[in-house]
């Protein structure tokens, strides 16, 4: 294969505007497959099943059999078109899909043409930083997956050079929904990272509304980028490129970059981007042509005969609307302006990925700044230092209740981060560790002025300098006082009476 | 006449009778039939598989049953022949092609379930146009049938199978399957009863798909009670078929049993009136029309206009559909297998394996669907033939505004010779001409024998057509027919059939065996 030569990345966006288009694939988790009573192995209790044996006549396209509309995958689907802002269709059509290719079994697919279940959506995808882009939708539909193939013999694994292959129709007539972006313009050298951030709440938004086991590593989820660029100030697009087999958030983010870099190498020679599907490779970070797309353009579709159109009642859609949950950015712009957090503030916790727990903090009474000082302080360092997730940790319910201890001074800050070590040690709740340690602060005066006195009675040189007015001096005391009292004390209280006991003592 | 000679000619509603009143059993009944299949099956060919040892089993069970008191359908112990578009579990089902030869289905097609939960005794599958494909049986991979009037002659098609076996007294029934008039051509010709019921009234489960949008399974048979006795077993909705009708069927055979055309207003349509009709076959539609009027109905001429189109918009549909059906032969999963010299890829493999085990009248439909559904032909042929579709079934609304039912000869002719018309596809398709249109719209119709054209002694059929879900209608009219046409005769059309067991029995065609 010859030398890619790539482009510079930053200079590749000086001279071009890169202009992306997704397509992805959901896996819907439902009880059985789209048309046929055999189980869903995209389904967690069904998941990694023995080749060909979940499979009926009809996912093996038996002569004489016939499809049947899963009712539970089009709910799911309506679901889902609803979270991505789509209109979802009085009437909706199935049509097939023709072409020839052994893990087909029918030798067609069955899918949405002209008249999908969900069109024309939005949705607004944050990156890191914080800025949000709105992503197009042009339409979700609805369709069965195929079979999964094995090439054996032969070096590569793929069907070039194999001695021959095995078919596992366990995956055909699997329930998927195919979303399509309309092109998304104006994300310039974002458009990784966007590229990323969108399959990335799509995974979010398929695992809130529980319509998928979303796992890019099994293909629940599966991600095909289109790339292409267009010359500084041109208006026609460029043509574009496929890549698939973009099997992880980081690969569909380096898959992209690598396209623009490579796209733009050859542009600028005066060369021609050739329109085809590419497969990615995440060994060596890099694409190679796979078929030409034109070669299979005419997929000869025609409405499916055996199937009657998708007529979802508006009562019932109403229903799936209202029961959805909140989209993931208005939940945090909401969250956001109840709590009164700096941009700063917000920014840290959601970077922390510790928004739930600050929210079940507060939800359990602890103050928005408390759960903020908490979560992103002493847990975050824990964590860091014991290399795991903050959230497991604690639970918001414990942090809560320390918050509490602190508000009404039954524990100093220092004191509370003595007992959060032991809620992460597992040894119960802050109040019972309280009990247990006798952490409290003592706050009986009586018996501070009695160990303050006999503080002040050992060290008479300090007693004369605090009484000639260096106050400063008083820290000996103190730090006396404090050791004697085990910590259990309020440093300003103790402070206070050292400075009254001082001026009293003759 | 033998006991057993006897048994063969009744109807099954007769024969019925008999095995409910425990006068012979269905062991018998079902031996009888298999022993008349034994002794003309070699000249007719109505059958690609006789499943001799597990009729009698499933013979014996019924006999079983109603000697310990069970409940049993009408129908219990009657045996029925089963056309090879429906798969069956532990029979082969071949379609008539060469690329599902030994191929025995894991499953029985929903109709097939029906009969034999209804105690019928399938005797085994017959032959028929490859995929259904043809109006002669001729383009079977295995050989054609032979019409029991005359056996140098085609017994329609492509369920010429199911209708000889009836015709032959070789069953009582038969199961056939109609997308442009592949059971009701074949009634036509071998003066037999054949029903298109209305589209989604039984399930297509299991029946191997020619065109999925027209297809229709429904009965074959010898009179038209029978005929009602089988909808009314195999009808009803099915949750493997989405095109099934959900709402429940009134009783056919109980439209069979008060049959009145008194006040009946019947269409003759226009267009369907020609003189591109063979002159017997014109003939005794018009004695049967006359017939209906003296007994109370009321013959009105209505028009049809886009019915001259539905042929050219149904070989476009079809065609389109049957590729896209029948691109599953791929040797992938079941059938035939040819592996190119020397190996191959599976696109070679699975090219090699189509090229062998197609025929060439499906291999010519292929093309023209493929064709027909490609990207910038869509709109001019798929397209346009859907609104031909849409435009003979207005012709129908409009028909059935103004009468009850529609009659037409069934067929331009009479049956044809062997090898007559199987150079000339375009003549072979006018065959359908009539029977089509129903088909397109979806509607139910039913052929049943006039008498005897004048010129050649062969079988003239005639069609009634109802509006949709309306089947009870053609029960109605044909029952009263039936009834006046066999008083006339003095007895059923198939009386005067060559009497297949005492004649030599010739065959002059090479496919048969």
């Amino acid at each position: 294969m010859a030398r890619v030569e790539l482009m510079d990345y930053e200079q590749a966006l000086e001279l071009f505007e890169p202009v992306i288009g997704l397509e992805v694939h959901v896996e819907l988790n439902t009880e059985t497959k789209m048309f046929s009573p055999a189980p869903n192995p995209a389904n967690e209790k069904y998941h990694g099943a023995a080749p060909n044996t979940l499979v009926s006549p009809v996912c093996l396209g038996l002569p004489g059999s016939l499809p049947v509309v899963n009712g539970e995958a089009v709910e799911k689907s309506i679901s889902l078109g609803l979270a991505l802002g789509c209109s979802i269709a009085e009437s909706s059509r199935f049509a097939r899909k023709n072409y020839f290719y052994p893990d087909l079994a029918k030798n067609y697919q069955i899918s949405q043409y002209d008249e999908p279940i969900a069109f024309d959506g939005e949705v607004e995808v944050e990156l890191a930083d914080g800025r949000t882009f709105q992503v197009p939708i042009e339409r979700a539909h609805m369709e069965e997956d195929a079979g999964k193939l094995t090439h054996v013999g032969g070096a590569t694994g793929r069907i070039q050079g194999a001695e021959y292959s095995l078919v596992d129709y366990n995956r055909a007539g699997v329930p998927l929904v195919e979303i399509v972006t309309r092109p998304i313009f104006g994300a310039e050298g974002d458009a990784p990272e966007l590229a990323k951030a969108y399959v990335s709440t799509i995974r979010d938004m398929a695992i809130s509304l529980g319509i998928s086991e979303a796992r890019m590593e099994r293909g629940n989820l599966r991600c095909d980028a289109n790339v292409s660029l267009r010359p500084r100030g041109a208006e026609q697009l460029g043509t574009r490129t496929e890549t698939k087999n973009v099997n992880s958030f980081r690969s569909i983010e380096r898959a992209v970059r690598y396209e623009i870099q490579r796209q733009a190498a050859i542009l600028a020679k005066g060369g021609a981007i050739t329109q085809e599907t590419r497969h990615w490779h995440e060994d060596t970070g890099t694409t190679s042509p796979g078929r030409p797309k034109s070669d299979a353009d005419d997929y000869r579709y025609f409405p499916e005969p055996d199937l009657v159109p998708v007529v979802p009642s508006r009562e019932r859609v109403a229903e799936l609307r209202a029961a959805l949950p909140e989209p993931p950015p208005a939940r945090r712009r909401r969250l956001k302006a109840e709590w009164g957090f700096t941009d700063l503030e917000f920014q840290g916790v959601v970077n922390g990925g510790l928004l739930n727990e600050v929210a079940a903090t507060i939800a359990a009474g602890a103050s928005p700044a408390a759960a903020r000082k908490w979560w992103t302080g002493e847990l975050t360092r824990l964590a860091n230092a014991s290399e795991t997730d903050a959230a497991s940790l604690a639970s918001p319910e414990h942090v809560a209740e320390l918050a509490a201890l602190v508000e009404a001074g039954t524990l100093t800050d220092r004191l509370a981060r003595q007992v959060l070590e032991g809620v992460v040690a597992g040894e119960g709740s802050p109040q019972q560790i309280v009990d247990a340690r006798g952490l409290a602060v003592v706050s009986d005066d009586g018996a501070l002025i009695a160990a303050i006195d006999a503080a002040l009675a050992a060290q008479p040189d300090v007693l004369a300098k605090i009484r000639d007015g260096k106050v400063q001096a008083a820290g000996a005391v103190i730090g006396a006082v404090m050791k004697a009292m085990q910590g259990k004390a309020d440093a300003a209280r103790v402070r206070e009476l050292v400075l009254e006991r001082a001026a009293a003592a003759e | 006449m033998s006991h057993s000679d006897d048994l063969i000619r009744l109807s099954a509603a007769e024969l019925a009778g008999r095995l409910g009143r425990g006068e012979v059993s269905s062991v018998e009944a079902t031996q009888a039939h298999l022993d008349r299949i034994a002794a003309v099956d070699g000249a007719v060919h109505a059958f690609l598989h006789v499943n001799a040892e597990g009729a009698l089993r499933a013979a014996a069970e019924v006999d079983r049953a109603r000697a310990a008191g069970e409940s049993l359908g009408e129908l219990a112990g009657v045996p029925i022949a089963i056309k090879d578009v429906l798969v069956t579990e532990g029979m082969p089902s071949t379609s008539g092609s060469k690329i599902l030869e030994g191929w025995i289905p894991p499953y029985d097609a929903t109709p097939v379930r029906k009969v034999r939960e209804a105690g019928l005794v399938p005797l085994g599958k017959t032959n028929m146009d490859e995929f259904a494909m043809g109006s002669s049986t001729e383009h079977s991979a295995y050989g054609p049938t032979h019409n029991p009037w005359d056996l140098d002659r085609i017994p329609g098609g492509s369920g010429g199978g199911s209708a000889a076996s009836v015709a032959a007294f070789e069953a009582p029934l038969a199961l056939g399957s109609d997308t442009g008039g592949s059971i009701r051509q074949p009634a036509h010709v071998t003066g037999t009863v054949g029903v298109k019921p209305t589209y989604g009234a039984v399930s297509r489960y299991g029946s191997i798909a020619l065109a999925s949008s027209l297809d229709q399974i429904g009965p074959v048979t010898r009179t038209v009670l029978d005929a009602a006795l089988l909808q009314d077993v195999i009808a009803g909705h099915d949750p493997h078929d989405s095109t099934s009708i959900a709402e429940p069927w009134p009783s056919m055979a109980e439209a069979v049993r008060r049959a009145d055309v008194q006040g009946l207003r019947i269409g003759v349509v226009k267009e369907l009136d020609t003189d591109g009709f063979q002159t017997g076959v014109r003939q005794r539609f018009h004695e049967s029309l006359e017939l209906l009027e003296r007994n109370g109905a009321e013959i009105v001429e209505v028009e049809a206009p886009n019915f001259e189109h539905a042929i050219a918009a149904y070989y476009l549909i079809l065609p389109a559909e049957a590729s896209s059906n029948l691109a599953k032969f791929d040797s992938v999963r079941f059938g035939l297998r040819v592996t190119p010299q020397g190996g191959g890829t599976v696109e070679q493999v699975m090219a090699a394996s189509r090229e062998a085990g197609f025929g060439p009248e499906v291999k010519r439909r292929i093309i023209l669907g493929t064709y027909a559904l490609s990207a910038g032909y869509y709109d001019a042929y798929y397209g346009s033939a859907q609104k031909v579709r849409t435009l003979v079934q207005r012709d129908f609304d409009q028909a059935f505004a103004k009468v009850d039912v529609l009659a037409t000869p069934t067929a331009p002719t009479t049956a044809f010779k062997l090898g007559e018309k199987l150079d000339d596809p375009l003549a072979m398709y006018l065959n359908d001409i009539a029977t089509i249109p129903a088909n397109l719209a979806g509607v139910p119709g039913i052929s049943l024998p006039a008498g005897l054209a004048p010129e050649d002694g062969l079988p003239v059929g005639i069609q009634f057509l109802a509006p949709a879900r309306q089947d009870a209608r053609l029960y109605n009219v044909g029952g009263a027919l039936e009834r006046l046409l066999e008083a006339e005769w003095g007895g059923p059309l198939l009386a005067k059939a060559p009497d297949l067991s005492t004649h030599e029995l010739t065959a002059t065609e090479e496919g048969a065996l």
